[in-house]
């Protein structure tokens, strides 16, 4: 029954999803970093700041990933020879499918966090510096403790979303799990099967990163 | 303008606060000048790239098209999609375990797995086991997915819809003697409905995106398949990415203020409990929804009753 899957070597379905976690993980990464920049940004006493924060993630958030995905295969590697540093096509597309889903992922990790900020009650913040606290002695003890208690749900949900998001990688060619089910299932007979054991894979992929983290952030929530 | 983070700023804070205004703009048009640069080093800025775009060929014979059936497949998806949620959510809230249980089983399965996943095999599905004619199936098949992923997203809207209602609600209609059915259908649907409506309007953008999956996946005409047609018919392919992205972005934005104006307007009403599912709501039910308005820092965080169901 499962003959098949041994027809398929490039990549092979093991390698398809290690691809697709590889994709995640350097994409989580990369708009991890850009995201939290993001939301400093936008909750900066800089207006300009603030701006630039509030118009990235209204504008990115509005643009389906495909496009930007597609851009940067189209747009970035064709008309302006963005190479990321290697002429092999297969690594370059990886890279520009990473440079895409973090450019994309960035906004929601921003929204993420900036509501996590937001849900520490105003009173917090005044009473530390009531009693003195400095601005950073008041962001170190009072405020982000209690922020990055709540971010952890909201990011949960970007880490599963980018996840799933990672398939859009195959409209570029990366040989990721939607990839190779889109060669599988317009070559074998067996649609319901393929099309189980790739449903499989990413219930696998993120049902227990949703259930821990969902765990995690009920038993870290700070009791208001 | 104070927040969690800053007390209004001092004499001292705002000249800092300008310094970094003027280094962050410096910036700015660094970045600005060097894109610009870019583009005029590869030719971007060339007439003939971007004169299509100001003639009505270009338009009626690609792009509207495309956004027409873009919108057409966002429209049929919603419209399938919102019964089908409504059946499956309200499920979920049954007192029954055997339906309580296979309903939660199919929605958190169907949320697990991507739309593109569910589009590729609806494809082949109707590819193999249906007489759908090969120019219908795209539509078909990017329908399908879209029905199969936003409907199980959609059951979760519905019921956190339906708890996000006082409790009350339940309470009184029980004490006047409505069988569950009735206090259902007759009390708490109208009202969770009208509380889902900014919801369900925000998960329309989600929708409109994810259509241009198809376009690229499985040749389905959609707007960005269009512009595939037209940059090599016109040999434009940076400015049509930019037309491209600009309609989109227009598009979810109206669709964006529009679920934030209905929200408001929900709100201030003095006839409902003043339940409303917000679109920062829905992030948390579906992380791919867009929310939010071109509002800083200060908003966010509902009504003390709008959350309680997380």
């Amino acid at each position: 029954m499962f003959d098949f899957l041994s027809d398929y070597d490039n990549p092979t379905l093991l390698g398809a999803f290690w691809m697709t976690v590889k994709l995640t993980f350097f994409s989580g990464i990369g708009s991890l970093i850009w995201g939290t920049l993001l939301a400093a940004m936008r909750v900066s006493p800089v207006p300009l700041m603030r701006g630039f924060g509030t118009a990235y993630v209204n504008i990115v958030r509005n643009i389906p990933l495909t496009v930007i995905i597609i851009f940067t295969s189209l747009g970035l590697a064709d008309t302006f020879r963005v190479t990321m540093g290697s002429d092999d096509f297969k690594v370059q597309g990886f890279r520009l499918a990473i440079l895409g889903l973090a450019t994309y992922t960035a906004a929601f990790v921003c929204e993420a966090i900036r509501s996590g900020i937001n849900t520490v009650p105003l009173g917090q913040a005044e009473a530390a510096r009531a009693i003195g606290l400095t601005f950073s002695q008041n962001l170190r003890l009072v405020i982000l403790p209690q922020a990055f208690r709540s971010v952890i749900g909201p990011l949960a949900n970007v880490l599963i979303a980018l996840t799933k998001n990672t398939t859009v990688a195959a409209a570029i060619g990366v040989a990721e799990a939607a990839y190779l089910m889109k060669t599988m299932i317009e070559n074998e007979a067996a649609v319901l099967l393929i099309g189980a054991i790739f449903a499989f894979g990413f219930v696998v992929l993120t049902l227990p990163t949703g259930l821990i983290l969902g765990w995690l952030s009920k038993r870290l929530a700070v009791k208001r | 303008m104070t927040s969690v983070l800053y007390d209004a700023p001092g004499p001292r804070a705002k000249r800092r606060n300008v310094l970094i205004s003027v280094a962050f703009f410096a910036l700015l048009a660094l970045l600005a000048w060097f894109i610009w640069y870019k583009l005029d080093e590869k030719n971007q800025w060339a007439w003939a790239l971007w004169k299509p775009f100001t003639q009505s060929e270009a338009w009626t014979t690609y792009l509207l098209p495309g956004l027409g059936n873009t919108l057409k497949a966002a429209a049929l998806a919603m419209v399938i999609a919102l019964p089908l949620g409504a059946v499956f959510g309200i499920a979920r809230l049954s007192d029954h375990r055997w339906v309580r249980l296979p309903a939660a089983w199919v929605v958190e399965f169907f949320r697990a797995i991507p739309v593109l996943l569910l589009m590729l095999f609806a494809n082949e599905f109707y590819n193999r086991y249906t007489g759908v004619s090969s120019e219908q199936r795209p539509l078909y098949a990017v329908v399908t997915g879209l029905v199969l992923y936003n409907a199980s997203v959609l059951a979760e809207v519905v019921r956190a819809g339906i708890l996000a209602l006082p409790k009350g609600q339940t309470e009184a209609a029980m004490a006047v003697g409505l069988r569950k059915g009735q206090t259902m259908r007759s009390i708490l649907l109208p009202q969770a409905v009208t509380a889902m409506l900014p919801a369900i309007v925000s998960q329309l953008v989600v929708i409109v995106k994810d259509t241009a999956l198809g376009g690229v996946m499985i040749g389905f005409t959609e707007l960005l398949n269009a512009r595939q047609t037209m940059a090599a018919f016109y040999a434009t392919v940076i400015p049509s990415f930019i037309v491209v992205s600009i309609i989109y972005i227009v598009l979810n934005f109206m669709l964006t203020s529009f679920a934030s104006w209905l929200e408001q307007r929900l709100r201030r009403s003095k006839k409902s409990t003043g339940a409303v599912l917000s679109a920062e709501d829905m992030e948390e039910l579906n992380p791919a929804a867009v929310g939010g308005s071109f509002g800083t820092g200060g908003e966010g965080g509902g009504l003390p009753g709008s959350r309680t169901y997380t």
